[in-house]
């Protein structure tokens, strides 16, 4: 019953934030003079063949997917209290490294596309290591300093481009690297739309798809299942209590940015390996910092990461139908920018909500209100950041809370 | 109930709304677009990132599709791309798949993307500004060019012999080759005036970077330092970043070159307006509303580019403000050596 309570609790918080976010987006909408209700009902009408139904919906999955890999990047550093705002430099220097190293190379299928992604995933991980090395070593807030190496990341990798790994012909108004070989090229799933019986859609799926798939088990495994996720969540919790019951804070800082800088490498690759082939200056830029809010509304847990990719490109698609209908499409970035603002506001008030149920159930437990200050033990439980597992819960402000936290 | 059942209920919702989407909704037309007859034009129109109230680009490109429909009957439906540009392609081809044709791309940033989407939807005729089509082979695309280093030649000449310091500047928003086609003409002009004169060159962005179109702040400090360091007229090819440039002039007495629009129209501070010694025009309005014609008279070729030069009055400079009335007779020798070919103007610097 608890459980379920808690989940509840969980719940509550983003999709109390999305139905603000509707009804002020809602309100607004009919500020300027257009109805709400079918505003909404242009945004969620995929299309009226089959065809453009499975070709909306492609074009969804398409968009979540980078989307999803950047949240859960800046998501695995939130779990551990760090603020990785540097996702957009990260996936911007492994991309384009990863795409002239995978344009200089033949090799045979799987290998090729396999080497693409670790280059990616090295790429990404120093980019971000450099920063929990800073931390560590100099003390410099991951902040400061991951924002300063998001411009660097920008010059460094315009320099690359526009120099040693240009590929495309001098005075072409794109500049590009190399096309990656064919066998670099990571195929796409629209097969398995049609095995399903579905209409073939105009555009591919991303068969990168799978991969984010199976990144999400992996991470969510690696957090929810094994001592180094415990480590991870605990020093999250309380880096002091955490230190003091031997977890080495810093060791676990440098690991943290790695992992994180090594799935935000991945960020770029839907794109690069299933359509767009190279990088260039058209390539789709900003998705580093898309991620934050998708983190955000996903409370930083796997499934609620992917759940608030989904929206956001969900959100995204709507445009179109949007601007068909006259309706403008910043209707769409105004329910985004209501939503992350409702999401902080809702996580507050979810916190306030849990802090209140888990010190009632503490009072029952042992008589005594517990320390507010405190993670709260729930039922039986002992309290300190070991007792994680019954109503514990962060108690800092200034990042999100962890649901995950509070129910491993 | 556990939380991965709980979980579970939570996907079978979400999976559930997706299919009631997919499964509602059939009656025809949401947007009302598809009603077109045979005689009205359906002009689809999609710009580049920025949209429409960009006072630049993609206002002009709007003014010309208006000005054919208001000839020729008929509605322009427009399409702005998100953000960070990646629903370009989708936008493209849902103008082409709900019916509108001519569909005409805004900006190079389409020329990714215009040959996969004009040979899915080869009955439609598509146009792509700034973009060329000549090597693609693909039928049904016209490439709308801009001689920009022409134009921009002659605003060097006219900077070159306004200016009492010998020194001028030029500022890009982003350091891509068709910035570069701007930076090249204008150099070359002002050194065909005075070889001895001394051109700073900056840009706000790097290559990839897109925020220099949009950054007045940082335009006004570029400019602020060229000012100071001597420069008396600063060009600027930076689009939005343009104001800033304007700002640094006005702050400091000095003078600059507007770019793509008469700026000295269209800025709305007349502090700003007499600063502005002329523009470099690019009548992208003219180019657009010319193809609809086209378009509309059954004239388009397709498969190749139309460049809009001077001879054509494609590009140009502004007079409005009467600040090169004096020079004008120059201005008009070094206008027609360059259509005569005499001239050869580099694209690249």
């Amino acid at each position: 019953m608890n459980r379920l309570r808690r989940t509840g609790l969980a719940l509550l918080g983003p999709v109390l934030a999305v139905l603000v976010a509707l009804v002020i987006s809602g309100l607004v909408i009919a500020l300027i003079g257009q109805d709400p209700l079918r505003a909404l009902q242009v945004m969620v009408d995929l299309g009226d063949a089959p065809s453009q139904q499975v070709q909306s919906i492609v074009v969804i999955l398409n968009r979540a997917v980078p989307l999803f890999l950047a949240g859960l990047a800046v998501s695995i550093a939130f779990r551990m209290g760090l603020f990785n705002i540097g996702v957009e430099g990260q996936y911007r220097m492994a991309t384009v490294v990863s795409a002239a190293v995978g344009a200089a190379v033949v090799l045979p299928g799987p290998l090729h596309v396999l080497l693409v992604i670790v280059v990616a995933m090295v790429v990404g991980a120093f980019w971000a290591g450099i920063v929990g090395v800073l931390k560590v070593t100099r003390g410099v807030s991951e902040v400061i300093s991951s924002i300063m190496l998001n411009f660097i990341a920008l010059g460094l990798a315009s320099f690359l481009l526009t120099g040693p790994l240009r590929g495309s012909a001098e005075g072409a108004s794109i500049i590009t690297t190399a096309p990656l070989p064919e066998s670099a090229w990571f195929p796409g799933l629209n097969g398995v739309l049609g095995a399903f019986g579905l209409a073939e859609p105009r555009t591919e799926l991303f068969g990168f798809l799978v991969v984010a798939v199976v990144i999400g088990v992996v991470i969510s495994v690696l957090v929810q299942r094994t001592r180094f996720g415990f480590d991870l969540r605990a020093t999250g919790m309380s880096a002091s209590a955490a230190t003091a019951s031997g977890v080495d804070a810093r060791r676990m800082v440098v690991t943290t940015m790695l992992l994180s800088g090594a799935v935000a490498g991945l960020v770029g690759l839907p794109d690069l390996l299933g359509d767009a082939h190279s990088f260039g200056t058209e390539f789709t830029a900003g998705l580093g910092f898309l991620g934050i809010a998708v983190a955000l509304l996903g409370r930083n847990n796997v499934l609620g990461v992917a759940l608030a990719a989904l929206l956001f490109a969900f959100l995204d698609r709507a445009a179109l139908p949007l601007q068909f209908a006259d309706i403008p499409a910043s209707v769409v970035t105004i329910i985004q920018g209501t939503i992350v603002l409702a999401v902080v506001v809702a996580n507050e008030v979810v916190r306030r909500l849990t802090l209140r149920s888990a010190e009632r159930a503490g009072a029952a437990a042992t008589g005594a209100p517990p320390d507010p200050g405190a993670d709260g033990g729930g039922p039986g439980g002992g309290p300190g950041p070991d007792s994680g597992p019954d109503g514990g819960h962060r108690v800092r402000t200034g990042v999100p809370g962890t649901p995950e936290g509070a129910r491993a | 109930m556990t939380k991965a059942s709980a979980r579970g209920v939570a996907l079978l919702l979400a999976g559930s709304l997706a299919l009631a989407a997919c499964a509602s909704d059939e009656e025809p037309e949401a947007g009302g677009n598809t009603g077109a007859t045979a005689e009205d034009l359906q002009v689809g129109l999609a710009y580049d990132v920025g949209g429409r109230g960009d006072q630049s680009f993609n206002d002009s490109a709007y003014a010309g599709a208006e000005a054919a429909v208001e000839a020729l009957g008929g509605d322009v439906q427009e399409f702005s791309p998100n953000e960070d540009g990646s629903d370009r392609v989708e936008g493209l081809a849902n103008l082409a798949q709900e019916g509108f044709d001519p569909v005409i791309a805004v900006g190079f940033a389409y020329g990714e993307s215009i040959a996969e989407v004009a040979e899915e939807f080869p009955d439609t005729t598509f146009a792509i500004v700034d973009s060329s089509v000549a090597e693609l082979g693909v039928e049904n695309v016209t490439g709308l060019l801009f001689a920009e280093e022409q134009g921009s030649f002659l605003a060097g000449a006219a900077a070159a012999l306004k200016s009492e310091t010998d020194h001028i500047g030029f500022i890009g928003g982003v350091e891509m080759p068709l910035i570069q086609k701007f930076e090249a003409g204008y150099v070359a002009g002002a050194k065909a005036v005075n070889p001895d004169i001394q051109v700073d060159v900056e840009y706000i962005s790097p290559a990839g970077d897109f925020s220099g179109f949009g950054d007045p702040a940082r335009g006004q400090i570029l400019a602020r330092s060229m000012y100071d360091a001597g420069a008396d007229i600063v060009y600027h090819a930076a689009g939005g970043s343009g104001t800033g440039v304007f700002q640094a002039a006005a702050e400091t007495g000095n003078r600059a070159i507007g770019v793509d629009s008469d700026q000295y129209q269209t800025v709305d501070d007349p502090e700003l307006q007499a600063v502005i010694m002329t523009s470099m025009l690019k009548r992208v309005d003219n180019a657009v509303e010319a193809f609809i014609t086209d378009y509309s008279e059954g004239n388009v070729q397709g498969g190749v580019d139309i460049t809009n030069d001077l001879a054509s009055d494609g590009v140009g400079l502004a007079t409005s403000g009467g600040q090169i009335d004096d020079i004008q007779g120059q201005i008009e020798e070094y206008r027609q050596q360059i259509i005569d070919g005499e001239i050869e103007v580099p694209s690249t610097p």
